[in-house]
Order: structure tokens, then sequence, then C-alpha cells
């Protein structure tokens, strides 16, 4: 077994990051905190490099998977997971800027970000099931803290909503995992494939779904979705823009790696299947009557999670869903981000109406929504459409071409919402005139448009980095 | 070259949507933008040689995609030449037309250089992704065209039941277009290497899903009855030339997307559906040109006779899949399909700007408004007649030559077709009483004191109709282009 700390170097670079910036904050007076946002900064771009240079070292290696200390998978998932997570924690940074800084907590919320992206990437990273366990508790905590930071009205709410469904599903977790541990003897991923073979079905359905739920709860999947758009509204833009991407990616590069090693005594692609219709129905629905742009998101994002389970589902049946998924994710996460980059540049607006002249006004931001929103449609050639048609391509590939028709029609469906918020943008109007310029906000926003087409655009690299 | 004729219009879109240009150089450097673009399109005619069989002209392919084999794959031949050159005429007409545009004149240019690529792009792809990406962002661009600029009181909501509409038709595509790349072997989404193999000819049901995905979206786009009644609404509260350019161009992408995929790839099940093609075609013949015949709005008027004249062309690619009868007559068919869409272009580009003169003076489209306008806007009088005339149908001009060649082939290929013939009656019915009701007579309602049409709404109206008089004087350059790929398709159908 391989015990090498520097394969883990984009890990301890988060790690370490994580408790230098939190120290730094300490010695700061609060209007110099910017220094600790300098040390996460430097913290993630660090990692960024010791992950690319992974990426390098999978290639020469001809992308064969290696596990070291045991649990910690080093394949192209893992090193795809990092650079999502990593990518997205920059992001979330940028477009916090003019939220948090000078804020009480700047410091410790950079520290809750960058713990929040390593227990994201640890879920992913991992094939034993008490690592997945630690990974889950490790991603979660912070998430609760963030969620509950934010001095507004609905935050105290949405935080002890967030803990009492976390807390739940961790408990379904813990279940789950102790079950199988019980059945299968192991809770290697390798050695659990094996023993759950011959076990009885109803056992290895208990303890699958119980890990499972865990998993769907951190994604943000019905049916336990209840605390994404409660948390999204309540939650500052950039906690909010982190909780809509970070765990997600973590959680579906998790689930894709345990439904690989269930055995076939149950229908686990139709299960999930269902599954991925219901969350893409369900928050398509609930998006419909939104009028608070930020619940809106929020609603879009659960059902985002409908389009990114259908390869979960079918991973067993065919090579594509794993590549699927990972380019799916990628361009889930940066056009998910520009969309809440648009909205931390308009602290001051909230309902879909405070975006009225928005066009006129601000015409780089109303490109970025224009770009993120559509990409978020799945509009050619931006990045959701590569995401899309891999993921289709892949359900349908795997069997379920009922699920691509469904999810057809909710992408009509989708178009609803969305156009509605774009048409509001373009109306001539003064809606939240008032908020001061947002060049930080405003230049991830720009950014994050600029990746979502360079995604699209790009799609042959992307897909081709995604295949390993 | 090709490459540069599809992305010109978009780099000077993409300069002036950045430049704050001043109103003038805005509108000049469209005219300049489309002209030269045009220009280049002659060049590209007048160097293209048919190429042998079903091949391709100008070709060009990079890797774009290369995991799931979709690449950037341009090229032309004897159908997508012609349409090409549609394009850039009515786009370069548009230009001259939108010289008095008054309406944030900067972005109106932008945007319509960026559709023109999304057009040409689209006329020029050999990748069902490209393809797709250029069909799904004409969409887009077609909506901000209507809902940005249009001139009815319900724009917004006309252009949300268009994007709707005819995106879900873009989805049923998509899923046709992944059934396809799944069924070949290896997997492909290039369109010379899936009509090669024609995947699923040993597959009926697959291949019948597959093909009815298509035919759905298609038929939205194009669009036939049943999936017609965004069109209605989308011409009525358009501009005029946001009208001109949704039924000169984006309509054909339906009709293209015919000749262009569904027949050649999907050779058998073309042939099992051809039945459900002609009925479809024949009602909607006949359906549009009943239905037009019942309208007082002569731009609801104008939109129905596109159902119409679109209904020629389904009707004749339906008979087309009829592999028992006559080659010849089929490959006539198919010859009179595109040239119907190349004529319909023409005409129909040409109406609407003119309809679009009417709303201009007195802000109505109402037939029972006007009345001896041929006394109080003789010029105007004089195009509009012209122009109906060229719609319905009468020899001299190019709507005669194609539903000529559509009728004799689909006839030659099935009688049935011959019960689509009425709706030339009732199309020539209903231009007549148009011209009647607003041309002729003593002059009353708002035709008192109506300005006769400007040089820059001229200049394009008469372009237009000029190219239809010369293809119908001289249908032979044209046809010679059209009538190899046609044989080609027809080649490829009755496999």
């Amino acid at each position: 077994m391989r015990q090498d700390p520097l394969a883990l170097l984009p890990e301890l670079f988060l790690l370490g990051g994580a408790v230098a910036t939190l120290l730094t904050g300490s010695f700061l007076p609060r209007h110099r905190q910017w220094a600790a946002r300098l040390v996460a900064v430097a913290a993630l771009l660090a990692a960024a490099v010791a992950t690319a240079l992974a990426f390098r070292r999978d290639g020469r290696s001809g992308g064969t998977a290696e596990t070291v200390f045991g649990a910690f998978v080093l394949d192209t998932p893992t090193s795809a997971t990092r650079l999502v997570v990593i990518a997205s924690l920059l992001l979330v940074i940028g477009l916090g800027v003019e939220e948090l800084a000078g804020q009480v907590r700047e410091s410790e919320t950079y520290a809750l970000l960058l713990l929040g992206g390593l227990g994201a990437v640890v879920l992913a990273a991992t094939d034993d099931l008490l690592v997945l366990a630690v990974g889950f508790l490790l991603s979660s905590v912070p998430l609760y803290a963030l969620v509950g930071m934010s001095r507004a009205a609905g935050a105290a709410e949405a935080a002890l909503k967030t803990y009492l469904l976390g807390a739940l599903s961790g408990i379904f977790l813990l279940l789950g995992a102790t079950v199988l541990y019980g059945i299968a003897g192991s809770t290697a991923y390798p050695e659990l494939g094996a023993g759950l073979a011959g076990a009885p079905a109803a056992a290895v359905a208990v303890g699958a779904v119980g890990v499972l739920a865990g998993l769907l709860f951190k994604a943000g999947g019905v049916p336990l979705h209840f605390w994404v758009p409660d948390a999204t509204q309540g939650a500052g833009t950039a906690a909010a823009a982190f909780l809509t991407t970070v765990p997600k990616v973590g959680a579906l590069v998790a689930a894709v790696r345990l439904v690989d090693v269930l055995p076939d005594s149950l229908p686990w692609p139709l299960l999930l299947g269902v599954l991925a219709a219901a969350t893409m129905t369900l928050g398509n629905l609930a998006a419909l009557a939104q009028t608070d742009a930020r619940r809106l998101l929020g609603w879009s994002t659960v059902s985002q999670v409908g389009y990114l389970l259908m390869p979960v589902a079918v991973v067993g049946a065919g090579a594509g869903a794993v590549p699927a998924l990972l380019t799916y994710l990628a361009g889930y996460a940066v056009t998910n981000l520009t969309a809440f980059a648009v909205l931390a540049a308009r602290p001051g607006a909230r309902s879909l109406a405070d975006f009225r002249g928005l066009g006129r006004r601000h015409p780089a931001l109303a490109t970025a929504l224009v770009v993120g929103l559509l990409s978020l449609v799945g509009t050619p050639p931006t990045a959701v459409f590569i995401g899309k048609l891999t993921v289709f391509t892949a359900a349908w590939d795997g069997g379920l071409a009922w699920l691509v028709v469904i999810a057809a029609v909710n992408t009509v469906v989708s178009l609803f919402y969305y156009l509605r918020w774009l048409v509001e943008a373009f109306r001539p109007g003064d809606g939240g005139n008032g908020d001061p310029s947002a060049p930080w906000a405003t230049g991830a926003a720009v950014a994050g448009a600029v990746g979502v087409l360079a995604v699209g655009l790009g799609a042959g690299a992307v897909t081709a980095l995604a295949g390993g | 070259m090709l490459s540069l004729i599809i992305f010109l219009p978009l780099a000077v879109a993409a300069v002036l949507a950045v430049v704050p240009v001043p109103d003038r150089v805005a509108r000049w450097s469209w005219i300049g933008a489309t002209v030269a673009d045009l220009a280049l399109v002659v060049w590209l005619c007048a160097a293209y040689e048919s190429p042998a069989g079903s091949g391709l002209a100008f070709e060009q392919q990079v890797r774009w995609i290369p995991t799931v084999d979709s690449s950037y794959h341009v090229g032309v031949d004897g159908l997508s030449l012609p349409l090409l050159a549609l394009t850039a005429v009515v786009f370069a007409a548009c230009a001259v037309y939108g010289l008095r545009e008054q309406h944030r004149p900067r972005a109106l240019v932008a945007l319509f250089l960026a559709l023109q690529t999304t057009c040409l792009g689209l006329f020029a792809a050999q990748d069902l992704i490209l393809f797709f990406v250029f069909f799904d962002l004409s969409i887009v661009g077609m909506y901000a065209a209507i809902a940005g600029w249009g001139t009815g009181r319900n724009a917004g909501r006309s252009a949300l039941q268009f994007f709707l509409y005819t995106f879900l038709g873009s989805l049923a595509l998509l899923l046709g277009f992944i059934g396809l790349f799944l069924a070949a072997d290896p997997h492909t989404f290039d369109i010379p290497t899936l009509v090669a193999a024609a995947p699923l000819a040993d597959a009926p049901v697959a291949g019948g899903f597959v093909l009815a995905a298509l035919l759905v979206g298609l038929a939205i786009k194009t669009p036939t009855v049943p999936f017609h009644t965004w069109l209605p609404p989308a011409h009525t509260d358009a501009s005029a030339i946001g009208s001109a350019v949704l039924a000169a161009v984006l309509l054909k992408m339906g009709t293209y997307g015919f000749v262009r995929i569904a027949m050649p790839v999907l050779p058998d099940a073309w042939q099992a559906a051809a039945w459900v093609v002609i009925a479809v075609g024949i009602l909607s013949a006949l359906y549009g040109a009943l239905v037009a015949l019942a309208q007082t709005d002569v731009k609801r008027m104008i939109a129905y006779t596109s159902i119409n004249h679109m209904g020629y062309v389904v009707l004749a690619v339906g008979a087309a899949g009829l592999a028992g009868s006559g080659t010849a007559a089929r490959e006539l068919a198919v010859t009179g399909a595109v040239t119907q869409m190349v004529s319909h272009g023409l005409t129909t580009g040409a109406l609407f700007l003119l309809a679009g003169v009417l709303h201009d003076r007195t802000g109505s489209y109402a037939m029972r408004d006007f009345g001896g306008l041929a006394r109080t806007g003789p010029v105007f009088a004089g195009l509009f007649g012209v122009a109906a005339f060229a719609s319905l149908g009468i020899p001299a001009f190019s709507g005669f030559v194609a539903e000529f060649q559509v009728f004799a082939g689909s006839v030659g290929a099935t009688a049935w077709a011959a019960i689509a013939l009425p709706g030339i009656l009732i199309t020539a019915a209903l231009f007549l009483r148009a011209v009647q009701l607003m041309l002729a007579g003593a002059p009353g309602g708002r035709s008192i004191g109506f300005t006769d049409v400007r040089a820059v709404e001229v200049v394009p109206v008469v372009t237009l109709l000029a190219l239809s008089l010369a293809i119908g004087v001289a249908p032979w350059p044209l046809l010679d282009l059209i009538a190899p790929a046609a044989e080609a398709v027809v080649g490829l159908v009755s496999r």
C-alpha cells in the first residue's frame, strides 16, 4: 500500500490554508482582514498547481487508479473534483469580496470555505465508508456555520433547518455504513463489492439507501432537498454560492463511486432514475412560482441535481457515465457561480423585478446573466449544454431513454423561469439602483461567463480531461 | 473561405456590441458587412463545381469534441448553397431596409449580424452538434429580435411562445441526434459518416422513434400543421425585418433538415413514414391556405401562406420517400422542394417588408383599414401587387418554377399528391382579394395621406422580387445547382 503524503498535496494545502487563514485573521484588526483573504487565495492557487501536476502524473501513468493510505483513490474523478472545487472556491471568494470585506467574521468565513471544500474533495476521493462518513462531517459542519453566519432574517431558521436535516442524514449515512460493513465485513469498496455480491437484497438495500440518503442531502436531491432553497435565500450570497456548488460536486462523485460497487440484486438504475426524475421535476415546478431571485436559483440547483443524478444511475452500464458526470459538474459549477456572482454584484436586488434596467445600466453584468442563465437552460454553445449532451447520451446508452425524454421536457419547463428573470433584466426600470458598484463581484461574473463559454467551446479539451 | 462567410457577420457583431459607435456608423457597417458577405457568397457560387455523388465542396473539418466524434465540419453542396445565397441576400435586404431604424440601432445591428452567422452556419454545418448549436442559437437570436424590437402589443408574449415552442422542437431534435449517435458504430455525430453508414437501417422500431423525434423537431420549426400555432403571433408581433428573416430564412431550417439529415440518414424509416409526411404536407398546404383566406390582418395572412408554401415542400420530400415509384419524378420533387425554399424566401421576404411599410405609416395591418392605395401610394401598390402575384405562383416568377416541379414530381410519384392542388387556387384567391381590398377602389380609411415607399424600402423589395423574376425567367442556373444534389438525396433515401 502506498503511503505517500505528497500524493495528497492539494488536500494538505487546503487544510493548511484553512488553519493559516484562521491564524492570520486572529492577529489582524478588522480593516486588515484582507491579508487573510490573500492567504486563502494563495493556498488555493498552490493546491491548484499541485492538482495540475497530479493530472500530468496521471497522464504519464496511463490514467490507472492508485489508492493511497488504503482509502484515497487517485484517479480522474478525484483530480477533476479537486480542480472543480478549487476553481469554485476561487470564484466564491472573488464574488464575495465586497460582501465579506470588513465583516466581523471575514477570516473565519474563508477558513470555513476551505474546510468545506476539503470535505467535498474527501467525499469524492475516498473509497472507504468510514472515510466517507468523516468527509460527510467535514463538509457538513462548515456548511451549517456558513449558513448561520449571515445576519439576515431567515439565516437562523435556514441554519437550523440545514442542521437538523443534516444531522438526520448523517445518522442515516452512519447507519447505512454500519449495515453494509456488517454484511460485507469490510468498509473498503473493492471488498465491499465482493462481499455484497451474494448478500440478501433487503439488507443491501437498507445499507445502500442509508448511505445514499446522506449523499443526497449533500447534493440537495429529492427527498432531502428541503434545506436548499431556504439556505440559499437566507444565507449570504457567497455562502449560498458555495453551498449550491461545492458540496454537490463531492457528494455526486461519492455517489457514483458507491453505486458502481453495488450488486445488481436490486434495480439501482431504475431507482436512481426515478429519484433523478423526481428531483428535476420537483425542482423545476417549484422554481416556476418563485419571485425571489435567490430562492429561484436555489430551486434551480435542485433541478440541476436531477440531471446530475442521471449518469449516477447508469454508472454500471457504460463507460460514458463518469466522464459525463464530471463534464456536467464542471459546467454546472462555473455556470451556477456566474449566476450567483451577478447576485453578489447587486446585493440590494432580491426579487426578479429588482433587476429591471440591468441591461441598460450594467451591460457587462446583464451579459454575464444572459450567458449564465442560458447555460443553465442548456443552450449551446455553453458549458451546461455540453454537460447535458454527454449526460443524455450516457443515460440513453445505459438504457434509460425514458429518463432522457423526461429530462428534455424538464429542460423546456426550466426555460420559463430562467427567461422570466432575463426579461426583467432587459425591461426598463431602476430596481436596485442604490447599490454601490461592486467591481470584484462584477469581475467574477464576467470571468464566470467567459469560463462558461470556454468550457462550451473548448468542450473537446474538457471531455478529454474528464475521460482520463 | 466558407468559415469566413459564416463568421464575418459575427465578428462585426462582436465589435459593434463592444464599441459604442454612433448609430449612423452602426447602420452603415451593417450594410457593409452584409454586402461583403453577399459578395463572398456570390464568389462561392461562381467557384462552385458540383462534387461527385453526395460529396461536398469547400469542405473544412477541425477537431472540436473528439470524445463524441463531433467536429467543426462545414461544407456546401447543391442543397445548402442556394440557401446560403438566400440567407446572404435576405439579410443584406434587411440591412438596407433597417437604415431608418431608430430604436437602439447598434444593438439591433449586432443582433441581426449574429443571427446571420447562425443561419449561415446551420446551412453549412455537416455535423449534428454543430447543426444543433446554430439551430438553438437562431432561436435565441430570434427571440431577442421579437421581444426587443417587436411592433405588436403582445411582443413579449409572442416571443416567449415562439421560444418555448421551437425550443421544445430543438430538444426533440437533440434526442433524435443522440439516438443517431448511439446507433452508429462507431458512435459519431458527423453527418456524411452517418449518411454513409445509415444506422438503424435494420431496426425499424428504433429507427421509427428516432425519425419521429427528428420529424417533430423539424416540423415545429418548418412549421407544419399541427405544430404551426406559434407562427402567426410571432409574425404579427415581430418587426418587419424580424418577420422577413423569420419567414425567409429561419423556416427553411426545418425543411432543410429533412433533406440534409432525416432523409439520407434514415432511408428505411423515411420510406416507412413517407405517407405520413405526404399527409402532413397536404394538410398544411390546404389548411394554411384556407386559414389565410379567412384572415383580415395582412401580416397574419402572409404568415399563413407561409404554412401553405412550406406544406408543398413537405409534400415533395414525403413523395420522394415513395421508393416504389419512378426515380425521375422523385428527383423532380426534391428539386422543386429546394427551389420552393428559395422562392418562398424571396417573395415572402418582400411581402413582409412591404407589410412593414404599412405599419410604419399607419400603425395598422388590418386590410379593411386600407383601400385605394394604388392612388395614394402607387409605387407601394405596384410592388405589393407584383409580390402578391409572385407569391401565388404566377408564371415568370420563381414560385411557378418551384410549385410546378413540386407537383409534377409529387403527382408523378403518387396521384394522391393532387389533393393539395386546390391550395394554389385558394392562395390565388386570397392574394387577389387582398390586392382588391387594399389597393383598388377609391382611397379611404388610412390610405388617405399615405406616404409612398422611400428609396431604402424600394431597393430591398425590388432586389428580392427581381431575383424571383430572374429565377422564374431563367431557372436553369439554380436548377443545375440543385439537380445533382436532389439526385443524390433520392438515391440515398431509396437505399
